[in-house]
Protein backbone atom coordinates (compact mmCIF):
# COMPACT_ATOMS: atom_id res chain seq x y z
CA UNK A 1 0.00 0.00 0.00
CA UNK A 2 2.77 2.35 0.74
CA UNK A 3 4.75 1.39 -1.74
CA UNK A 4 1.73 2.39 -3.87
CA UNK A 5 1.62 5.36 -2.57
CA UNK A 6 5.27 6.44 -3.22
CA UNK A 7 5.75 5.24 -6.86
CA UNK A 8 2.44 7.34 -7.40
CA UNK A 9 4.45 10.35 -5.68
CA UNK A 10 7.36 9.72 -7.74
CA UNK A 11 5.74 9.55 -10.95
CA UNK A 12 3.39 12.55 -10.36
CA UNK A 13 6.44 14.84 -8.92
CA UNK A 14 8.46 13.69 -11.98
CA UNK A 15 6.04 14.73 -14.53
CA UNK A 16 5.70 18.00 -12.86
CA UNK A 17 8.99 18.65 -12.53
CA UNK A 18 9.35 17.96 -16.50
CA UNK A 19 6.59 20.92 -16.66
CA UNK A 20 9.27 23.07 -14.96
CA UNK A 21 11.75 22.02 -17.07
CA UNK A 22 9.71 22.69 -20.17
CA UNK A 23 8.09 25.84 -19.06
CA UNK A 24 11.28 27.40 -18.06
CA UNK A 25 13.27 26.38 -21.18
CA UNK A 26 10.16 27.78 -23.24
CA UNK A 27 10.40 31.06 -21.25
CA UNK A 28 13.94 31.28 -22.32
CA UNK A 29 14.17 30.00 -25.60
CA UNK A 30 10.31 31.02 -27.10
CA UNK A 31 10.71 34.66 -29.52
CA UNK A 32 8.20 36.96 -28.20
CA UNK A 33 6.17 38.03 -25.27
CA UNK A 34 2.99 36.14 -25.59
CA UNK A 35 4.63 32.38 -26.27
CA UNK A 36 6.78 32.92 -23.13
CA UNK A 37 3.80 33.59 -21.26
CA UNK A 38 2.44 30.33 -22.78
CA UNK A 39 5.47 28.58 -21.96
CA UNK A 40 5.26 30.46 -18.00
CA UNK A 41 1.55 29.26 -17.24
CA UNK A 42 2.02 25.60 -18.78
CA UNK A 43 4.58 25.45 -15.93
CA UNK A 44 2.73 26.87 -13.01
CA UNK A 45 -0.65 25.38 -14.27
CA UNK A 46 0.46 21.68 -14.80
CA UNK A 47 3.83 21.86 -13.26
CA UNK A 48 2.32 22.49 -9.29
CA UNK A 49 -1.01 20.59 -10.22
CA UNK A 50 1.18 17.47 -11.04
CA UNK A 51 3.41 18.04 -8.12
CA UNK A 52 0.36 18.42 -6.35
CA UNK A 53 -1.22 15.62 -7.26
CA UNK A 54 2.19 13.44 -6.18
CA UNK A 55 1.81 14.47 -3.10
CA UNK A 56 -1.79 13.93 -2.55
CA UNK A 57 -1.04 10.54 -1.08
CA UNK A 58 1.62 11.59 1.47
CA UNK A 59 -0.80 13.96 2.76
CA UNK A 60 -1.74 12.65 6.66
CA UNK A 61 -4.91 13.81 6.91
CA UNK A 62 -7.96 14.86 4.73
CA UNK A 63 -7.20 19.21 6.11
CA UNK A 64 -3.47 19.02 4.35
CA UNK A 65 -5.10 17.55 1.29
CA UNK A 66 -7.36 20.12 0.89
CA UNK A 67 -4.39 22.46 1.86
CA UNK A 68 -2.05 21.60 -0.58
CA UNK A 69 -5.20 21.27 -3.80
CA UNK A 70 -6.12 25.07 -1.99
CA UNK A 71 -2.49 26.30 -2.88
CA UNK A 72 -2.49 25.03 -6.62
CA UNK A 73 -6.04 26.71 -7.19
CA UNK A 74 -4.64 29.59 -5.89
CA UNK A 75 -1.22 29.63 -7.75
CA UNK A 76 -4.00 29.11 -11.34
CA UNK A 77 -6.20 32.04 -10.24
CA UNK A 78 -2.64 34.28 -9.69
CA UNK A 79 -1.57 32.96 -13.16
CA UNK A 80 -4.23 33.13 -14.84
CA UNK A 81 -5.09 36.27 -13.73
CA UNK A 82 -1.10 37.86 -14.46
CA UNK A 83 -0.95 36.33 -17.52
CA UNK A 84 -3.77 38.23 -18.96
CA UNK A 85 -2.76 41.45 -17.75
CA UNK A 86 0.89 41.48 -19.10
CA UNK A 87 -1.30 40.27 -22.45
CA UNK A 88 -3.36 43.29 -22.44
CA UNK A 89 -0.53 45.47 -21.21
CA UNK A 90 1.56 43.86 -24.69
CA UNK A 91 -1.12 44.26 -27.42
CA UNK A 92 -2.16 47.89 -25.79
CA UNK A 93 1.70 48.94 -26.10
CA UNK A 94 1.70 46.93 -29.48
CA UNK A 95 5.15 45.69 -29.10
CA UNK A 96 5.56 41.96 -28.94
CA UNK A 97 9.24 41.46 -28.69
CA UNK B 1 26.64 13.83 0.99
CA UNK B 2 22.59 13.38 0.59
CA UNK B 3 20.15 14.75 -1.46
CA UNK B 4 19.19 17.40 1.10
CA UNK B 5 22.94 18.83 1.28
CA UNK B 6 23.18 18.58 -2.36
CA UNK B 7 20.01 21.15 -2.41
CA UNK B 8 21.43 23.66 0.00
CA UNK B 9 24.62 23.70 -1.31
CA UNK B 10 22.54 24.67 -4.91
CA UNK B 11 20.27 27.18 -3.07
CA UNK B 12 22.95 29.30 -1.23
CA UNK B 13 25.15 29.13 -4.40
CA UNK B 14 21.67 30.18 -6.23
CA UNK B 15 21.30 32.79 -3.49
CA UNK B 16 24.86 34.21 -3.33
CA UNK B 17 24.74 34.63 -7.45
CA UNK B 18 21.53 36.64 -7.98
CA UNK B 19 22.69 38.74 -4.60
CA UNK B 20 25.60 39.64 -6.97
CA UNK B 21 23.72 40.00 -9.98
CA UNK B 22 21.18 42.55 -8.27
CA UNK B 23 24.17 44.33 -7.33
CA UNK B 24 26.06 44.73 -10.41
CA UNK B 25 22.86 45.03 -13.06
CA UNK B 26 22.63 48.34 -14.63
CA UNK B 27 19.13 48.90 -14.64
CA UNK B 28 16.64 49.95 -11.42
CA UNK B 29 14.16 47.51 -12.74
CA UNK B 30 15.94 44.90 -13.44
CA UNK B 31 17.86 44.84 -10.12
CA UNK B 32 14.20 44.99 -8.21
CA UNK B 33 13.04 41.73 -9.94
CA UNK B 34 16.42 40.30 -9.16
CA UNK B 35 15.85 41.45 -5.42
CA UNK B 36 12.36 39.45 -5.23
CA UNK B 37 13.36 36.80 -6.11
CA UNK B 38 16.25 37.01 -4.08
CA UNK B 39 13.67 37.46 -0.87
CA UNK B 40 11.79 34.66 -2.08
CA UNK B 41 15.21 32.27 -1.84
CA UNK B 42 15.82 33.59 1.28
CA UNK B 43 12.76 32.50 2.96
CA UNK B 44 13.49 28.89 1.66
CA UNK B 45 16.46 29.18 3.66
CA UNK B 46 14.90 30.09 6.42
CA UNK B 47 12.28 27.18 5.83
CA UNK B 48 15.78 24.84 5.74
CA UNK B 49 16.94 26.09 9.05
CA UNK B 50 13.46 25.45 10.71
CA UNK B 51 13.03 29.02 11.05
CA UNK B 52 9.14 28.89 9.14
CA UNK B 53 7.93 32.04 11.30
CA UNK B 54 11.10 34.24 9.81
CA UNK B 55 10.39 32.28 6.52
CA UNK B 56 6.62 33.74 6.05
CA UNK B 57 7.17 37.10 7.61
CA UNK B 58 10.89 37.42 4.78
CA UNK B 59 8.40 35.56 1.58
CA UNK B 60 5.71 38.58 2.89
CA UNK B 61 7.30 41.14 3.72
CA UNK B 62 10.72 41.12 1.44
CA UNK B 63 9.15 39.39 -1.74
CA UNK B 64 5.91 40.92 -1.37
CA UNK B 65 5.42 44.33 0.22
CA UNK B 66 8.80 45.51 -0.05
CA UNK B 67 9.14 44.28 -3.88
CA UNK B 68 5.94 46.58 -4.67
CA UNK B 69 7.63 49.68 -2.65
CA UNK B 70 10.59 48.76 -4.61
CA UNK B 71 9.00 48.41 -8.11
CA UNK B 72 6.93 51.98 -7.41
CA UNK B 73 10.51 53.30 -6.27
CA UNK B 74 11.56 51.94 -9.60
CA UNK B 75 8.95 53.32 -11.83
CA UNK B 76 9.45 57.10 -9.94
CA UNK B 77 13.08 56.96 -11.16
CA UNK B 78 12.64 55.68 -14.26
CA UNK B 79 12.45 59.39 -16.02
CA UNK B 80 14.93 60.57 -13.85
CA UNK B 81 17.25 58.07 -14.53
CA UNK B 82 17.26 59.01 -18.25
CA UNK B 83 18.60 62.35 -17.42
CA UNK B 84 21.55 61.50 -15.27
CA UNK B 85 24.32 60.39 -17.02
CA UNK B 86 27.10 61.28 -14.57
CA UNK B 87 28.81 58.50 -13.00
CA UNK B 88 30.51 58.62 -9.18
CA UNK B 89 34.59 59.12 -10.14
CA UNK B 90 36.79 55.79 -9.69
CA UNK B 91 37.95 56.96 -6.12
CA UNK B 92 34.62 56.81 -4.73
CA UNK B 93 33.76 54.24 -6.23
CA UNK B 94 36.76 51.62 -5.18
CA UNK B 95 36.29 53.79 -1.86
CA UNK B 96 32.57 52.23 -1.69
CA UNK B 97 33.75 48.86 -2.87
CA UNK B 98 36.56 48.29 0.06
CA UNK B 99 33.92 49.61 2.58
CA UNK B 100 31.77 46.99 1.38
CA UNK B 101 34.00 44.30 1.58
CA UNK B 102 35.67 45.13 4.66
CA UNK B 103 32.31 45.16 6.19
CA UNK B 104 31.47 41.68 5.04
CA UNK B 105 34.98 40.39 6.09
CA UNK B 106 34.40 41.55 9.48
CA UNK B 107 30.86 39.97 9.11
CA UNK B 108 32.19 36.09 8.30
CA UNK B 109 35.16 36.63 10.98
CA UNK B 110 32.83 37.51 13.54
CA UNK B 111 30.68 34.83 12.80
CA UNK B 112 33.54 32.04 12.68
CA UNK B 113 34.49 33.79 16.18
CA UNK B 114 31.22 32.52 17.93
CA UNK B 115 31.41 29.96 20.37
CA UNK B 116 30.62 26.59 19.79
CA UNK B 117 27.99 25.34 20.79
CA UNK B 118 25.94 28.62 20.38
CA UNK B 119 25.07 30.07 23.83
CA UNK B 120 21.04 29.92 23.94
CA UNK B 121 18.04 30.63 25.00
CA UNK B 122 15.99 27.93 23.48
CA UNK B 123 16.00 25.41 25.81
CA UNK B 124 14.36 27.97 28.34
CA UNK B 125 11.83 29.00 26.57
CA UNK B 126 10.87 25.83 25.59
CA UNK B 127 10.61 24.48 29.50
CA UNK B 128 8.60 27.70 30.21
CA UNK B 129 6.34 27.50 27.47
CA UNK B 130 3.33 26.28 29.66
CA UNK B 131 3.38 29.85 31.13
CA UNK B 132 1.40 31.74 28.93
CA UNK B 133 -0.66 28.56 27.04
CA UNK B 134 0.75 28.62 23.75
CA UNK B 135 2.97 26.37 22.47
CA UNK B 136 4.88 28.37 19.60
CA UNK B 137 8.14 29.45 20.84
CA UNK B 138 8.07 31.93 18.73
CA UNK B 139 5.49 33.78 19.40
CA UNK B 140 5.77 33.22 23.54
CA UNK B 141 9.31 35.09 22.73
CA UNK B 142 7.29 38.14 20.95
CA UNK B 143 4.23 38.62 22.88
CA UNK B 144 5.57 37.73 26.20
CA UNK B 145 9.52 37.07 27.29
CA UNK B 146 10.73 40.02 24.81
CA UNK B 147 7.32 41.90 24.74
CA UNK B 148 8.82 44.87 25.20
CA UNK B 149 10.42 44.82 21.86
CA UNK B 150 7.27 44.23 20.14
CA UNK B 151 5.38 46.88 21.67
CA UNK B 152 8.12 49.17 20.50
CA UNK B 153 8.29 47.92 16.93
CA UNK B 154 4.59 48.73 16.56
CA UNK B 155 5.68 52.26 17.76
CA UNK B 156 8.11 52.20 15.15
CA UNK B 157 5.94 51.10 12.64
CA UNK B 158 3.18 54.10 13.28
CA UNK B 159 6.43 56.69 13.00
CA UNK B 160 7.21 55.10 9.86
CA UNK B 161 3.30 56.02 8.39
CA UNK B 162 3.99 59.56 10.10
CA UNK B 163 7.41 59.91 8.08
CA UNK B 164 5.50 58.80 4.91
CA UNK B 165 2.76 61.10 5.74
CA UNK B 166 4.84 64.03 6.08
CA UNK B 167 6.35 63.88 2.74
CA UNK B 168 2.74 65.52 1.71
CA UNK B 169 2.54 68.87 0.28
CA UNK B 170 0.48 71.20 2.30
CA UNK B 171 -2.08 71.46 -0.08
CA UNK B 172 -2.70 67.68 -0.22
CA UNK B 173 -2.45 67.20 3.80
CA UNK B 174 -5.12 65.72 5.25
CA UNK B 175 -6.34 64.02 1.71
CA UNK B 176 -6.13 60.43 -0.10
CA UNK B 177 -2.73 58.99 -0.61
CA UNK B 178 -1.50 57.88 -4.00
CA UNK B 179 -3.36 58.03 -7.26
CA UNK B 180 -6.77 57.07 -7.91
CA UNK B 181 -6.30 53.56 -9.73
CA UNK B 182 -8.32 53.45 -12.44
CA UNK B 183 -9.17 49.76 -13.66
CA UNK B 184 -11.65 48.23 -16.11
CA UNK B 185 -14.63 47.19 -13.68
CA UNK B 186 -15.36 43.98 -15.69
CA UNK B 187 -11.88 43.31 -16.43
CA UNK B 188 -9.74 40.29 -14.86
CA UNK B 189 -8.25 42.55 -12.04
CA UNK B 190 -11.13 43.25 -11.20
CA UNK B 191 -12.66 39.89 -10.82
CA UNK B 192 -9.40 39.10 -9.30
CA UNK B 193 -10.24 41.67 -6.17
CA UNK B 194 -13.80 40.61 -5.88
CA UNK B 195 -12.82 36.60 -5.52
CA UNK B 196 -9.62 36.51 -3.98
CA UNK B 197 -10.21 38.72 -0.99
CA UNK B 198 -12.48 36.56 0.87
CA UNK B 199 -9.88 33.72 0.78
CA UNK B 200 -7.37 36.09 1.62
CA UNK B 201 -8.82 37.36 4.60
CA UNK B 202 -9.92 33.75 5.64
CA UNK B 203 -6.10 33.02 5.19
CA UNK B 204 -5.04 36.09 7.16
CA UNK B 205 -7.09 35.51 10.17
CA UNK B 206 -5.97 31.63 10.21
CA UNK B 207 -2.23 32.96 10.41
CA UNK B 208 -3.09 35.01 13.17
CA UNK B 209 -5.27 32.20 15.01
CA UNK B 210 -2.35 29.45 14.22
CA UNK B 211 0.14 31.11 15.57
CA UNK B 212 -0.63 30.56 18.92
CA UNK B 213 0.90 27.21 18.00
CA UNK B 214 2.12 26.67 15.10
CA UNK B 215 4.21 29.30 12.50
CA UNK B 216 2.25 32.09 12.26
CA UNK B 217 1.50 35.41 13.82
CA UNK B 218 0.00 38.80 14.01
CA UNK B 219 3.16 40.34 11.37
CA UNK B 220 2.55 37.98 8.81
CA UNK B 221 -1.62 37.86 8.95
CA UNK B 222 -1.58 41.23 8.62
CA UNK B 223 0.55 41.44 5.48
CA UNK B 224 -1.93 38.94 3.53
CA UNK B 225 -4.78 41.23 4.97
CA UNK B 226 -3.06 44.57 3.71
CA UNK B 227 -2.34 42.91 -0.08
CA UNK B 228 -5.87 42.20 -0.23
CA UNK B 229 -6.55 45.73 0.97
CA UNK B 230 -4.18 47.04 -1.90
CA UNK B 231 -5.52 44.51 -4.20
CA UNK B 232 -9.16 45.84 -3.85
CA UNK B 233 -7.33 49.64 -4.02
CA UNK B 234 -5.37 49.18 -6.99
CA UNK B 235 -8.60 47.33 -8.77
CA UNK B 236 -10.14 50.59 -8.67
CA UNK B 237 -12.87 48.79 -6.27
CA UNK B 238 -12.20 51.41 -2.95
CA UNK B 239 -10.61 54.30 -2.53
CA UNK B 240 -7.51 55.16 0.27
CA UNK B 241 -9.13 56.82 2.58
CA UNK B 242 -8.30 59.91 3.45
CA UNK B 243 -5.74 60.17 6.25
CA UNK B 244 -7.33 62.59 8.52
CA UNK B 245 -9.96 60.21 8.85
CA UNK B 246 -11.00 59.36 12.76
CA UNK B 247 -11.62 55.71 12.22
CA UNK B 248 -8.19 55.17 10.14
CA UNK B 249 -6.15 56.53 12.78
CA UNK B 250 -7.59 54.88 15.52
CA UNK B 251 -6.86 51.39 13.79
CA UNK B 252 -3.08 52.47 13.23
CA UNK B 253 -2.91 53.35 17.06
CA UNK B 254 -5.24 50.40 18.36
CA UNK B 255 -2.23 47.93 18.89
CA UNK B 256 0.25 49.70 20.28
CA UNK B 257 -2.30 51.40 22.24
CA UNK B 258 -3.63 48.53 23.74
CA UNK B 259 -0.18 46.75 24.41
CA UNK B 260 0.88 50.03 26.33
CA UNK B 261 -2.29 49.74 28.61
CA UNK B 262 -2.27 46.56 29.28
CA UNK B 263 1.47 46.88 29.64
CA UNK B 264 0.93 49.46 32.08
CA UNK B 265 -1.64 47.32 33.73
CA UNK B 266 0.56 44.59 34.55
CA UNK B 267 2.46 47.86 36.61
CA UNK B 268 -0.33 48.49 38.30
CA UNK B 269 -1.65 45.71 39.21
CA UNK B 270 0.99 43.02 38.84
CA UNK B 271 4.62 43.16 39.36
CA UNK B 272 6.28 44.59 36.37
CA UNK B 273 5.30 45.99 33.21
CA UNK B 274 3.96 43.72 30.37
CA UNK B 275 3.72 41.08 33.12
CA UNK B 276 0.27 39.03 32.01
CA UNK B 277 -1.31 37.43 34.95
CA UNK B 278 -1.45 34.10 34.72
CA UNK B 279 -4.91 32.85 34.27
CA UNK B 280 -5.64 35.63 31.55
CA UNK B 281 -2.27 35.22 29.59
CA UNK B 282 -3.05 33.94 26.65
CA UNK B 283 -6.60 35.56 26.61
CA UNK B 284 -4.71 39.08 26.93
CA UNK B 285 -1.93 38.32 24.15
CA UNK B 286 -5.11 37.18 21.70
CA UNK B 287 -6.75 40.52 22.51
CA UNK B 288 -3.40 42.49 21.53
CA UNK B 289 -2.67 40.30 18.58
CA UNK B 290 -6.06 40.97 17.04
CA UNK B 291 -5.78 44.81 17.62
CA UNK B 292 -2.28 44.51 16.21
CA UNK B 293 -3.35 42.83 13.22
CA UNK B 294 -5.25 45.61 12.41
CA UNK B 295 -2.99 47.96 13.18
CA UNK B 296 -0.55 46.11 11.12
CA UNK B 297 -2.22 45.36 7.79
CA UNK B 298 -3.92 49.31 7.93
CA UNK B 299 -0.22 50.36 8.21
CA UNK B 300 1.54 48.55 5.73
CA UNK B 301 -1.59 49.34 3.10
CA UNK B 302 -1.22 52.67 3.85
CA UNK B 303 3.25 52.78 3.92
CA UNK B 304 2.39 51.48 -0.09
CA UNK B 305 -0.55 53.98 -0.75
CA UNK B 306 2.61 56.50 -0.02
CA UNK B 307 1.69 60.20 0.88
CA UNK B 308 -1.37 62.11 0.72
CA UNK B 309 -1.44 63.62 -2.78
CA UNK B 310 -5.04 64.27 -3.52
CA UNK B 311 -7.98 66.45 -1.17
CA UNK B 312 -10.25 64.43 0.28
CA UNK B 313 -13.25 65.75 -1.63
Amino acid sequence: MSVARDIMTIAGVSVGAFFFLAGTVGLLRFPDTLTRLHALTKADNLGLGFVVLGLLPQSGSLRDGLKLISIWMLALLAGATVSQLIARMVRQSGTTR
Amino acid sequence: MNIATVFEIVLASVVLGLAIWTIAVAETYSATVGFVAYSLLVALIWVRLDAVDVALTEAAIGGGLGGVVLLGAAARLRDAEALTVEQASPIVRMSAAILSASITAALAFAILLLPDPAPTLAPTVVANAGATGMTNPVTNVLMAFRGMDTMLEKVVLLLAIVGVWSLASDRAWGGRPGPRHQADPNGVLAFLARLLPPAGIVVGVYILWTGADHPGGAFQGGAVLASMWLLVIMAGLADTPPVSSRWLRLILVAGPGLFLAIGLGGLWLGPAFLSYPAAFAKPLILGIEVAMILTIAATLGLLLAGAPERSSQ
